[in-house]
């Protein structure tokens, strides 16, 4: 069905209803926040994590294998969304407990703004994450940037922040137009904009090739920008660097989920027969972004900006193993390469939230924490998050069995069996480089003396949530098995080429 | 006659405009804001040649949602423009340069 065929029945809501939820909940926390006048905004914070529960409630009780599409076909309902969907909740109330006492003592920061802006950020995620059609994928994407353009200078007095947001915003754009050139080329070339169609006409052969090409390209940079793939990085480690810490760390972390849910519906789902074709852009911009990221990286004296190189170097290893999928035109390795893909992004999003919660938790009012020296005998001072921090990091360099290690353990499987030895050996060399700058934040907190001996206060909440993250990564490590069934199994039910 | 590559060509001149626009200008930040939306303009012409020539009109409605976003993403840009101004008193590109390393 095309849009014009549109009627005005009332659509089956029901696939949508969390994000319906969301949306309504989003709005009357707008209005609370100009009733209530309590300065920690404690109504709002309690009705933003039961807003994200509640979602989660409708999610888990529609969860099911089944596809179902709704909107005339611009929405799909499958198992790939509510699992991505349940680990988005998930982030997003993590983001916001660790997010809490750092925002009380910035005022400019606390506002009623930043729960509403989160809200309005996740709603665009669902809306990604759900997308089967090029307009809901530009429109989940849009609310998405910018309620982060906004969240990044919310901070409105730094002069960094309103830097960083600015460069955000003009390189997001950037991104949106190349996107949207793409998709435009493709809608021209196919007659369509609506992914399952995309793919049958494509398969029929109606496609004039030569635009279509012409289009993958432009779509395939405006997707690299969005994941911060080389050579369209540049943004991240300036936004990471400049937006306050909660921002940085939503930014790191629950985005890269919807952007692994709309690169694995349009290029997995839509232009699967391509596959020849964009797995070599994908292929080119991995080894860069791992071999960039990882030795950018070294160089950084501020923590932030370092995991934002480590974060390039991670999606260029997310993307290698989407890269490797479809051999000779054989999807025979596509659900190990795609599940592999989804459970390195479920754990980089793990283990960046604890990281970021890490900083945030050292920071205190006029004190960032954000610098490599900060660090510096954190055993000394605490040693319980000197050894969470430790087992975080380890997890992120890919030490054997923390959960890091496993998931690019079934990358480098994946990209092996498609049969790129060169490129596994190569990414493994990286990450050797890779794990020395993990590895020099271990050292500096284990066997260096402290600069700062300052008493490290943390509401009781926070405190335990980071423990269990912490943990998380190292007990995912010596279990992974039922988090990698989870993600074969969404990829399996979900994907047309395997069914 | 008109066909539908003059227009590409037409939208395809727009976006290389715009592109180079944002990569080349170094001075005043409010063309950056102007060369987004000369890019957006472009994949507009894009939509609706296409939708135009393949009496498909899913293309033109795409066109309207592009416009309606642009105004938003223009209204956070200008609001940016305003903090970022108040912080450091200029509208310079080559003035944005704290964040480095």
């Amino acid at each position: 069905m095309t849009l014009a065929e549109m009627q005005f029945i009332l659509p089956d809501l029901r696939p949508a209803a969390a994000e319906l939820f969301v949306l309504a909940m989003s709005c009357v926390i707008l209005f609370v926040d100009i009733v209530v006048k309590d300065t920690r905004r404690t109504a709002l914070f309690a009705l933003t994590q039961l807003t994200l529960l509640g979602a989660a409630f409708v999610t888990w009780s529609g969860l099911s294998g089944e596809v179902s599409y709704t909107f005339s076909n611009t929405y799909v309902h499958d198992l790939l969304s509510d699992v991505l969907k349940l680990m988005l909740y998930l982030t997003v109330m993590v983001v916001l407990v660790y997010a809490r006492p750092y925002v009380i003592a910035r005022p400019l920061l606390g506002r009623g703004e930043f729960y509403s802006l989160t809200l309005f950020a996740t709603l665009g995620m669902m809306v990604m994450i759900s997308a089967n059609h090029f307009l809901t994928i530009y429109l989940g994407l849009e609310l998405l940037s910018l309620s982060l353009y906004a969240m990044v200078a919310l901070d409105r007095d730094s002069p960094k922040a309103a830097e960083a947001a600015m460069k955000y915003l003009v390189l997001g754009a950037l991104a949106s137009g190349l996107l949207l050139y793409g998709m435009s080329m493709i809608y021209g070339a196919v007659g369509s904009l609506e992914i399952g169609e995309v793919a049958e006409r494509i398969n029929a052969g109606v496609a004039n090739h030569t635009i279509l090409v012409f289009g993958l390209v432009f779509l395939i940079a405006g997707l690299a920008f969005k994941l911060g793939l080389v050579p369209f990085h540049m943004w991240i480690p300036d936004v990471y660097h400049g937006a306050p810490t909660p921002v940085a760390l939503l930014i790191g972390s629950a985005p890269k989920l919807a952007a692994f849910a709309i690169v694995i519906r349009m290029l997995g789902n839509g232009l699967i027969v391509l596959s020849h074709d964009w797995q070599l852009m994908l292929m080119l911009m991995a080894v860069l972004s791992i071999a960039i990221g990882n030795i950018a990286a070294i160089a950084q004296h501020n923590l932030k900006r370092m995991l934002a190189y480590s974060a390039i170097s991670h999606m260029g290893f997310m993307v290698l193993a989407l890269a490797c999928g479809v051999v000779e035109g054989d999807p025979r390795y596509a659900l190990n390469a795609y599940s592999s893909a989804m459970f390195y992004v479920v754990v980089y999003v793990l283990s960046t939230a604890g990281t970021f919660g890490m900083i945030l938790l050292l920071a205190r009012s006029g004190f960032e924490a954000d610098s490599l020296e900060d660090y510096k005998g954190l055993n000394k001072r605490n040693p319980w998050y000197a050894a969470i921090l430790m087992m975080l990091m380890f997890s992120m360099a890919g030490i054997p069995f923390f959960v890091g290690f496993f998931a690019k353990f079934s990358v480098l499987q994946s990209v092996v069996a498609a049969g790129y030895l060169w490129l596994a050996i190569f990414a493994v060399l990286m990450s050797l480089i890779g794990a020395f700058y993990y590895l020099r934040v271990v050292k500096l907190m284990y066997f260096d003396a402290p600069t700062d001996d300052t008493p490290i206060h943390t509401p009781f909440e926070v405190k335990a949530l980071i423990s269990v993250n912490g943990l998380a990564v190292a007990v995912l490590g010596i279990f992974p098995d039922l988090l990698m069934w989870f993600c074969l199994l969404a990829i399996r039910l979900s994907l047309a080429v395997l069914g | 006659m008109l066909t539908l590559s003059h227009y590409l060509i037409l939208a395809a001149i727009l976006f290389a405009i715009g592109i180079v626009g944002i990569f080349l200008n170094r001075k005043n930040l409010i063309v950056l804001l102007m060369s987004i939306e000369l890019v957006l303009l472009a994949v507009n012409t894009n939509f609706v040649a296409f939708s135009r020539f393949m009496n498909d009109v899913d293309g033109q409605v795409f066109v309207f949602f592009i416009l309606v976003v642009a105004a938003a993403e223009v209204a956070i840009g200008l609001a940016i423009l305003v903090v970022l101004f108040r912080n450091l008193r200029t509208v310079h590109v080559d003035d944005l340069d704290q964040l480095k390393g």
